[in-house]
């Protein structure tokens, strides 16, 4: 029995988060007795697959074919799932990514096994996988246990990518598609990129957002700002997007992403109890509030009552300065 | 166009959660429930294909129990034609049963798209939709923000990381809908009464053993309140000094 897990990749390059899920993996095997692990990769024109080995895969089963060089939701699932069979697996990784999210319950429901999505910790019992998941958006903890096959995606940020280890490496193999054009009943025709090099909020280590208290969509060039002396990116909450100041994609929140930042600054946001679902697993909240008694300050780590409009450009030339030191 | 919405009624997002004494569900005492927020993007998406092609069914199909009429009933209003409830116990049921009791009866009302949420606010499941299109052998698009349908094909735009992708696909098809994909109507009093004459058809179903078994349920460790570091800009300098040295994140 090993473990399986599924390798993102994007433009021929393997993403951190599956390094991440390999690093779980590893650990989980390791607790289980040492049971193998092996990684599925999936793409065209695949770069650094010995990368692996390192980053805890004993064996690579890879598929690289020109017609998965964009994501094919039918066609990554009968790739994925033919290697569940191929490496003895019961148990099968993902990220929870939007990948991640979209591949997981096809080769679940391919394969008649239950999954567990966006897990918080694993451990194991009795050679069995015992998950943990939010649900409810973090405001409950639940955990779960399979019957049969156990799939599993995991939240990015949340498992630690193992220290590369360079006295291991991955026995190669490779896997034929086993599908033909035809088969693929979905076909990616374009990827747009929102704005080049933008860091996706979910995988983000400083996030700062913005509410209602920004009073309007041109006032994010301070928090643009901030962001950048940070090296982060902007966030906004619902009242923001749904006021048409900043893209749905930004929403943090329950409807929104839910977030793991290092470091999360809330600027001009009350702290509702749908937006504080999406920010409980940030590491430090800071909170900036021109009203003391905004509940945002009841979760926050730090909080500083006053003006956005004054405490945001004064703190992002001290980041500056600290920066330049 | 007949198209399916699978409807799920969840939780208030404004309900506080409280464990029942068992420990492995949450007490359900005084929770108000409510359509699954992004159950609305995928009606008011139904209705606005159905109204474009100037004709077609909209059914809204629900499995739970016999109070989640209520929430039918609410589609109903906005401008469902009819509803279907598939009474059942799902004190232990699992996505996997969810499905497959679902895309039974979808089976038999051979739809041209199903319309689903791309995620339950209660479950945080995000795989009923791709799994009723596997057990379908139908395709289906994920997170979906824009959709076009012309005759017989699909053309959407799903959120990933840092951008969009744009998939094609034929029909039938099932879409889940994410916040963006259009701004949902609210119910007319018309609408309302309306809604009072319209069929839901409710039948009983059992569901199949799970693949995924929950054993217990916590509350989180809740964060606390922190430190007010001060106010004004004056605040400033000692808010940098704690990130750096205190919390080291900066
Ligand atoms: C089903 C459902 C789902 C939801 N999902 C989400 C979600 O995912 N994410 C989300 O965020 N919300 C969500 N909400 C909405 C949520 O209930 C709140 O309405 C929303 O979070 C409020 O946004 P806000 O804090 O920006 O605005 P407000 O609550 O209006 O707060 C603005 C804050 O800015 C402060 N302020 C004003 N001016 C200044 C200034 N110059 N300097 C400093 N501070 C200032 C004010 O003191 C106030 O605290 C959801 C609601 C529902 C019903
Ligand atoms: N019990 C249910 N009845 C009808 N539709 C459901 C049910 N559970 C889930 N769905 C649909 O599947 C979507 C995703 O749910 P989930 O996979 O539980 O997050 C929901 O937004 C609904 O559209």
């Amino acid at each position: 029995m090993s473990i399986l897990v599924f390798i993102e990749v994007r433009d021929g390059k393997i993403r951190r988060v599956s390094h991440e899920v390999l690093g779980a993996a590893r650990r989980l095997a390791d607790s289980m007795g040492g049971k193998p692990v092996v990684a599925v990769v999936v793409g065209s024109a695949i770069q650094d697959v010995p990368s692996l080995g390192p980053a805890g895969a004993d064996k690579a089963l890879v598929c690289d074919a020109p017609q998965f060089e964009k994501y094919s939701p039918d066609g990554y699932a009968t790739v994925v799932a033919a290697a569940v069979g191929r490496s003895g697996a019961d148990t099968a990784l993902f990220a929870a990514t939007s990948m991640g999210k979209d591949l997981s319950p096809r080769v679940a429901a391919r394969l008649k096994a239950g999954l567990a999505t966006d897990c918080t910790a694993l451990g194991a019992e009795g050679g069995r996988v015992v998950a943990t998941r939010p649900v409810m958006a973090g405001k409950a903890l639940a955990e779960v246990r399979w019957d049969g096959l156990q799939v599993a995606s995991l939240r990015p940020k949340i498992f630690e990518a193992l220290a590369p280890d360079s006295s291991r490496s991955v026995a190669v193999e490779s896997l034929a598609p086993g599908v033909s054009e035809a088969d693929l009943k979905v076909r990616t025709v374009e990827v747009k990129a929102a704005s080049a090099g933008k860091l996706d909020l979910t995988e983000a280590e400083v996030i700062v957002s913005g509410g209602r208290g920004m009073k309007g969509p041109e006032n994010y060039n301070i928090l643009e700002d901030l962001a950048a002396a940070l090296g982060g990116v902007v966030g906004a909450s619902r009242a923001a997007v749904d006021a048409g100041w900043r893209p749905h994609g930004d929403q943090v929140g329950q409807t929104g992403k839910t977030v793991s930042p290092k470091l999360y600054v809330a600027c001009g946001i009350s702290g509702a109890i749908q937006h504080l679902a999406g920010i409980s697993s940030s590491r430090c909240i800071v909170a900036i509030n021109k009203d003391a008694e905004a509940p945002i300050f009841k979760v926050a780590d730090y909080g500083l009552v006053g003006d956005v409009f004054e405490v945001v450009p004064a703190l992002t030339e001290a980041v500056k300065k600290l920066n330049s030191h | 166009m007949k198209i399916v919405v699978c409807l799920k009624q969840v939780p208030d997002s404004e309900t506080r959660v409280k464990l029942d004494p068992t420990g492995k569900s949450l007490d359900s005492a005084g929770v108000s429930l409510v359509v699954n927020p992004y159950d609305e993007y995928a009606i008011e998406e139904a209705l606005k294909l159905k109204e474009a092609a100037g004709a077609g069914e909209v059914i809204i199909l629900t499995l739970g129990a016999s109070g989640a009429a209520t929430a039918i009933r609410n589609a109903l209003a906005m401008g469902a034609d009819r509803g279907i409830l598939l009474k059942a116990d799902t004190a232990n049921a699992d996505a996997r049963a969810i499905s497959e009791a679902l895309s039974s009866t979808i089976k038999e009302l051979s739809p041209d798209l199903v319309l689903c949420g791309k995620q339950a606010i209660d479950d945080d499941g995000a795989q009923v939709g791709p799994r009723i299109a596997e057990l379908l052998g139908w395709p289906c698009v994920t997170v979906v923000t824009k959709l076009e349908i012309s005759p017989g094909k699909v053309r959407a735009e799903r959120e990933i990381e840092g951008g969009i992708e744009v998939c094609e696909c034929a029909l039938p098809a099932v879409i889940t809908a994410q916040k963006g994909l259009n701004e949902p109507r609210y119910a007319s009093l018309k609408g309302i009464m309306a809604a009072k004459k319209k069929e839901i058809l409710e039948q009983d179903v059992t569901l199949s053993a799970p693949g995924l078994v929950t054993s217990s349920m916590s509350l989180p460790a809740g964060r606390s309140a922190g430190r007010m570091v001060g106010s004004g800009k004056e605040a400033v300098p000692e808010l940098v000094r704690i990130l750096r040295e205190e919390a080291r994140v900066i």
